[in-house]
């Protein structure tokens, strides 16, 4: 490999510095056994046992995963959806209407997003709950998915259906037999990007929640309100390891799918 | 024309029924009319090629058969049945797409019992299908292997494969050589022909590539802005095209413009002060005024001296000469300064040639080696 110039070594370290050394700071205070935060007080893992006894946040956690599991599965139909009707539909009427509306929660202020929706939860009369966060969720994931499904689908060489439809199959079976397959790996990135957006999502939980929903990322920052102890480093650095992972099986899927 | 049953002609039958015939088709695709008004019958056995440049409707026209286009106007009728409303998985149609199109995700064998599994076939059944079609094209030590895995001619047999399992009454090949490379191409398609013959399926193969046209198929329609201009075997479209566009698209031809009288033979005047040819009338019926005479470049002699004998001679002096290996073709500037190819065929070393650049020669022909067209 090419030696880098001090330059790029510098810029590098730089970035990669500004970035993470906070993230690694607190990943290192969470095993910290002293209560104080500031002063390290030798190498422990008693906060993440903490965490485990700290019903309050159990329960957030629970809801948490539920409702990332949920809104990214409904964002993840939708998605792939929306972008069939945006690749396969032609030109109709609308369509650069539709396509704009879909990619716009992309860049939508979250909060105007979130109020949005708590006027729509308002005037609908409906709870407010672990349902609204699904549907909150559901809502501005979507997009996501749909521009990296709609991304695989434009490559789709579209004979592949048709020559399953020419052996038999009828437009549903060709779909299922031979479009999803293929696509397959563009929809699974799709929802493990849905997923992680979901799990950390804060702004947007905090608007359209109610009273018995409360979501980890909530409970973090009502907790730090109070001061910062290291039973919540422990559980951001656990927070932190779930979205990694997400974040690198979507964009590995999301490779295979470019590959094939 | 009399027939004998040795010959497969049975489009020359009068009581042969059709297994596929296209009545009156139209189809337009907004303000452009793809197919227009046509009509064509397709015999049982047949290996049937649409030749014609890109744009001509000929993909249309097996897209129409395979299901995913309806026409317009006019009825496709296949065993006598109207298409129209049987959707492309219900027709006993098989479709070898340009592309392959061949399912990434599922193994070479999966690919082949693909189709099988979606019919009425018991699971023992669809294994010895697939095995006998693995054989029929030679690729059973590959049944596992994903089709990225293979290289494009073993690809192509795999769609072949895939596409005759189901045994359909016909076969669309759209294109099935234009990835191949020219070597393997003619090896295929002679292997095409094996594989067609020793199933008795009809074929229909779509190409603009008047060489496999010629080489595979039993008849050939040659297509023109969404019409067919002749259907004929090969050698009748080539040895009596109906007109310029026919003669032109297949092979290399000498298109002399002239004005014909006479009655026994065509006695064709080229201008004045220009020597007069003969032709003879051929399949057009005598009749005075403005035609074309087609003329292949094999069938014009080249020679340094005079040629005695022959119905026509005329002199002229060598543009160029292209030199294939196996033929030369020389263009020789006639007396109307017209440029007329004669090729052939290079029997003796290249060191031998006696003509060269420049030189004066003498073009000459039988009157019955070209062909009139009104057209």
């Amino acid at each position: 490999m090419r030696r880098m110039s001090l330059f790029n070594v510098t810029s590098l370290t730089l970035v990669a510095a500004f970035l993470y050394l906070p993230i690694l700071l607190l990943i290192i205070y969470s095993f910290n056994e002293s209560k104080l935060v500031t002063v390290w007080g030798g190498f422990s893992t008693k906060w993440y046992g903490e965490l485990l006894r700290n019903e309050q946040f159990l329960d957030a956690a629970w809801v948490t995963l539920k409702v990332a599991v949920i809104s990214s599965t409904i964002a993840t139909v939708l998605g792939t959806m929306a972008a069939l009707v945006l690749v396969r539909a032609g030109r109709f009427i609308g369509r650069t209407l539709f396509s704009g509306m879909i990619y716009a929660p992309l860049v939508m202020p979250e909060v105007i997003t979130g109020l949005s929706l708590l006027l729509l939860f308002i005037a609908a009369g409906v709870d407010r709950g672990a349902t609204t966060i699904i549907l909150a969720h559901a809502t501005f994931s979507m997009c996501y998915v749909s521009v990296v499904v709609s991304s695989r689908l434009v490559t789709f060489d579209r004979s592949l259906e048709e020559a399953a439809r020419d052996l038999g199959c009828t437009p549903w079976d060709a779909f299922f037999s031979v479009t999803l397959p293929i696509i397959a790996p563009a929809v699974i990135a799709g929802w493990l990007l849905a997923f992680t957006l979901s799990l950390d999502d804060l702004v947007i939980a905090s608007f359209t929640s109610g009273p018995g929903a409360t979501t980890l990322p909530m409970r973090i920052y009502s907790a730090v309100r109070l001061g910062v102890s290291p039973e919540i480093n422990a559980l951001s650095t656990i927070l932190i390891g779930l979205v990694s992972i997400g974040v690198i099986a979507a964009s590995l899927a999301g490779k295979r799918s470019a590959r094939t | 024309m009399s027939q004998t049953s040795a010959v497969f002609a049975p489009w020359a039958e009068a009581d042969a029924k059709p297994l596929i015939s296209f009545d009156r088709v139209t189809k337009s695709f907004g303000g452009f009319i793809a197919v227009d008004d046509l009509s064509v019958d397709i015999y049982e056995r047949e290996f049937f090629a649409l030749l014609g440049p890109s744009g001509c409707g000929k993909t249309t026209m097996m897209r129409m058969l395979a299901g995913f286009e309806t026409p317009t106007e006019g009825e496709i009728r296949l065993g006598g049945e109207v298409l129209r409303d049987q959707p492309p998985n219900a027709r006993p149609v098989n479709m070898m797409f340009q592309s392959y199109a061949l399912f990434p995700h599922l193994s070479v064998a999966d690919n082949i019992a693909f189709g099988l599994k979606r019919s009425q076939m018991s699971k023992p059944d669809i294994t010895a299908r697939t095995e006998q079609m693995l054989e029929l094209v030679q690729l059973k030590d590959f049944a596992k292997r994903k089709p990225h895995q293979l290289s494009g001619g073993q690809r192509q047999r795999v769609a072949l494969a895939r596409s005759l399992a189901k045994s359909p009454k016909l076969l669309l090949l759209d294109e099935p050589l234009g990835a191949l490379d020219k070597k393997l191409r003619q090896q295929t398609q002679f292997e095409l022909m094996n594989i067609q013959e020793s199933l008795g399926t009809t074929f229909m193969i779509v190409t603009h590539d008047q060489e496999e046209a010629m080489t595979v198929a039993s008849r050939i329609a040659v297509m023109d802005k969404g019409k067919i201009i002749q259907v004929a075997t090969p050698g009748e479209i080539y040895e009596y095209p109906i007109n310029r566009y026919v003669a032109d698209f297949i092979g290399d031809v000498n298109v002399i413009e002239a004005h014909a009288t006479g009655t026994d033979t065509a006695t064709l005047t080229r201008g004045e002060g220009l020597k007069p040819l003969e032709a003879s009338w051929g399949r057009l019926t005598a009749g005075d005024g403005k035609l074309w005479l087609a003329l292949r470049p094999e069938k014009v002699q080249v020679s340094v001296d005079a040629p005695q004998g022959t119905s026509n001679a005329l002199q002229g002096k060598v543009i160029d000469i292209a030199y294939s290996g196996n033929l030369t073709t020389y263009h020789v500037e006639i007396d109307s300064g017209q440029i007329v190819m004669a090729q052939e065929v290079n029997r003796r070393h290249l060191a031998d040639r006696s003509i060269t650049w420049e030189d004066p020669v003498w073009l000459s022909w039988d009157k019955g080696a070209g062909v009139l067209m009104r057209g």
